[in-house]
């Protein structure tokens, strides 16, 4: 089979049933509405995507889902941008449901992959934790085992739709030093354990999360402790070609709103969009963002690989996301002027879903130092 | 969509470079990894060689030896020679002129003058802009006026690359004043060793002689040099500019340019701060490389001769990242690269810095793709 760019009749029916569902256009109001409510997503709307068959896009066919391929993801989660969705996607079904998919034995996966796709479970995925910078294998929670049970001690940051979420997958130490790639095992805690407190929050771009503190909380292990590492590869890896697709759908409204806006506003009693200072600026959005979908292709291409090329590409591929969409959210707003800033208007929810992408994902720096440490694209030059 | 790697392609490209590695002389390998150019006696054993194997003009259609590939093999080739280093063949020929001749030029011009571009016989050089003529094309004042079965030819051209070796030159000249500007012009095919023609070289801050002024001065031009019909030259010009641009993401030029500052660096990839700049560039170039696929792929999907003005992306990154790596390459020669030698292939850091000025200047402005880009594509 050869490369193809183009999606395919299925591909393009997802992308439309998925823009008639999620309304981009109308995010601000489901934003505002949801910044007064305890809980910051709605049920429904879940529901609704459950009902389309979407919650069943990234499982195995043996476990109920559609298999969908990183293309059909990738494309997926550029929709899921656009809309600068606040559901708990990414915890469900990129993080945690990476863990469960790469990780979880067949029980597991029977137990919880049904659940997912009928919306009735959502998951959370506890990784980061305090000072850990997106460090990749630097876990300090500790896992005990004694009289056969797995304990977990220790705490988790920022972790997205941690408050919420029916089970929690948490990455903890059963031995070796800090930050050694080994000896991290994915453990499953339901939201009630005993000796787990989860503490609310809203992000900036709207989403829930939560800090954990875990105090002798029984774990299961997700699947063989003794897998972590590589799992943990994998469920991250998922997550940057995650992280590119809906950055560069946030990027691409983004602009589309900022191109609109030049033919529109009226000064010096002209279009703004007449002047060529504004039109290089604009012309730089646009090769920004044509640069970061290029490497959304580019990512789900890697994920078609295996071991450390997938890791330096997608790391290649997040930081050329990353330096497009500090320009976009950057530029955006300025070519905009002050109705950039309000709450009112769309651009500022895309520009603050594409701010967060490093503190979430990594610095563009440390994302570099991951791909330096890979040997760069060096074998591709 | 589908986009794992294919493996027919694989195949492919592993062809072309062991071809490449089989057949190229190792001196002029060098000379190219260094930085410099492969003097005339070189470039034209090279073509040669491509030519006997039936890849001088792959691009060309069939009739005229090319070699029948879709997009992307063609772009897969030109990636292979320019990252091996192998020379590419001269771009004027084969390139520009080629595509002009072969698509409006009569069967007599195809049958003399395609043959020998393939085979560089015929060095042309391009002969558009001029001292009051560069972003502003369509503005040039060089005239050629008709008297019985000649064009009497008088002007300048300016930054003509390597007139000093040429034994053609394709120009475009105005043929008629009383028109609207672009639609006044022509194009003609002019033998350089007719009288009346002089070239001089400008010598450039990079210690290079590449580019020329050349005068002329009554200088007479068969008719049957006119390429296409009279004062249409501005159509086959946006037609072959459009050509060029979709050729300057050189992609194969940054992987290679990137490749030998690894090699060059040495400890200074123990510098956390380099060592980033160049993985840094190393995904931007992959990123462009990428869109050069999606735009061939578009292309080949499509099947239109039309310019993409998606190109204009390919050639202002393209450039940028060129550029980008000659500063990387300077920042690793480190204080040796203050060495002045007075040469004419480019061959050290800070002169490849300067003579890589010229990407963002030529084949239409960075500045002027990025207006085509606001005006054609975002429609402001």
């Amino acid at each position: 089979m050869t490369m193809d760019f183009a999606p395919s009749e299925e591909q393009r029916l997802l992308v439309d049933t998925l823009r008639r569902a999620l309304k981009a256009d109308e995010a601000v109001a489901r934003i505002l509405a949801s910044l007064d409510q305890t809980s910051g997503w709605s049920r429904l709307r879940w529901q609704a995507l459950a009902d389309l068959g979407v919650l069943a896009l990234p499982f195995e066919e043996a476990d109920g889902g559609l298999a969908a391929s990183p293309e059909t993801m990738m494309l997926a989660m550029i929709e899921f941008g656009r809309a600068v969705v606040i559901e708990p996607v990414w915890s469900t079904l990129i993080l945690g449901g990476s863990a469960v998919r790469h990780a979880g034995s067949a029980a597991q996966r029977e137990r919880l992959i049904a659940r997912i796709i009928d919306g009735s479970l959502t998951l959370a995925f506890a990784h980061g934790e305090p000072g850990s910078r997106w460090q990749r294998t630097l876990v300090r929670t500790r896992a005990r085992c004694t009289d056969g049970q797995w304990h977990l001690t220790g705490q988790k940051h920022t972790v997205l739709f941690g408050a919420s979420a029916d089970e929690i997958v948490v990455s903890a130490r059963c031995f070796g030093s800090d930050d050694a790639a080994e000896g991290i095992g994915l453990f499953l805690v339901p939201a009630a354990a005993a000796g787990l407190s989860r503490k609310g929050y809203r992000t900036q771009d709207a989403l829930e999360a939560a800090d954990l503190v875990l105090d002798e909380v029984v774990g299961e292990p997700l699947g063989d402790t003794s897998l972590g590492a590589a799992a943990l590869e994998r469920i991250l890896d998922d997550a940057t070609a995650g992280a590119i697709a809906e950055a560069v759908g946030a990027m691409e409204e983004a602009l589309q709103l900022t191109i609109g806006y030049l033919k529109t506003r009226q000064q010096f009693g002209r279009p703004i969009g007449d002047f060529q200072a504004l039109q290089h600026r604009a012309a730089n959005l646009y090769i920004a963002v044509e640069q970061a979908r290029s490497m959304a292709f580019y990512a789900a291409a890697a994920q078609h690989e295996a071991g450390p090329a997938r890791s330096a590409a997608l790391a290649a591929a997040l930081a050329v996301t990353i330096t497009s969409a500090r320009l976009v959210a950057e530029e955006a707003i300025q070519l905009h002027g002050g109705i950039g800033m309000t709450m009112e208007y769309r651009l500022g929810h895309l520009v603050k879903r594409l701010a967060m992408l490093e503190p979430r994902f990594g610095s563009r720096e440390v994302v570099l130092d991951q791909l330096a440490r890979h040997g760069g694209l060096a074998g591709e030059m | 969509m589908h986009l794992a790697p294919d493996p027919e392609l694989a195949a492919f490209r592993q062809e072309v470079r062991a071809f490449i590695a089989a057949n190229l002389p190792a001196a002029v390998r060098r000379t190219l990894e260094r930085g410099g150019r492969a003097d005339r006696a070189e470039l034209t054993a090279w073509t040669r060689t491509l030519h006997a194997r039936g890849w001088a003009v792959p691009h060309w259609p069939q009739r005229w030896g090319g070699t029948g590939w879709d997009p992307l093999r063609l772009m897969i080739f030109r990636d292979e020679i320019q990252r091996f280093p192998a020379p590419e063949t001269l771009s004027f020929g084969t390139s520009m002129l080629g595509p002009v001749l072969y698509t409006f030029g009569s069967e007599a011009q195809q049958q003399r003058f395609l043959p020998r571009i393939a085979t560089l016989e015929d060095w042309w050089c391009q002969g558009f802009s001029e001292p009051g003529a560069g972003s502003d094309l369509a503005s040039l004042t060089t005239r050629a006026v008709r008297e019985g079965e000649a064009y009497i030819l008088d002007g300048q051209k300016a930054w003509t690359s390597y007139a000093q070796y040429a034994d053609w030159m394709f120009l475009l000249a105005r043929t008629d004043k009383t028109a609207t500007k672009q639609r006044g012009i022509s194009f003609l095919l002019v033998d350089l060793r007719s009288p009346g023609i002089t070239i001089q070289p400008t010598r450039t801050i990079d210690g290079g002689a590449e580019v020329n002024e050349v005068f002329f001065d009554s200088v007479r031009v068969p008719a049957a040099n006119l390429v296409g019909e009279e004062h249409r030259g501005w159509d086959y010009a946006k037609f072959l500019l459009a050509h060029e641009r979709s050729g300057h993401a050189r992609v194969g030029l940054a992987k290679l340019r990137l490749r030998l500052v690894r090699e060059a660096a040495g400890d200074l990839l123990a510098d956390p701060g380099f060592h980033r700049r160049l993985v840094a560039l190393e995904a931007e170039v992959k990123a462009l490389e990428m869109t050069q696929l999606r735009v061939v792929s578009e292309e080949r999907r499509v099947a239109t001769g039309a310019s993409d003005p998606v190109a204009s992306i390919l050639k202002i990154r393209g450039s940028e990242l060129q550029q980008a790596a000659a500063a990387l390459w300077l920042e690793a020669a480190g204080p040796d690269a203050q060495r002045w030698t007075e040469n004419d292939d480019g061959s050290d850091a800070a002169s490849a810095w300067l003579n890589l000025r010229k990407l963002s200047i030529y084949g239409g402005s960075n500045e002027i793709q990025r207006t085509i880009i606001a005006k054609t594509v975002l429609g402001l």
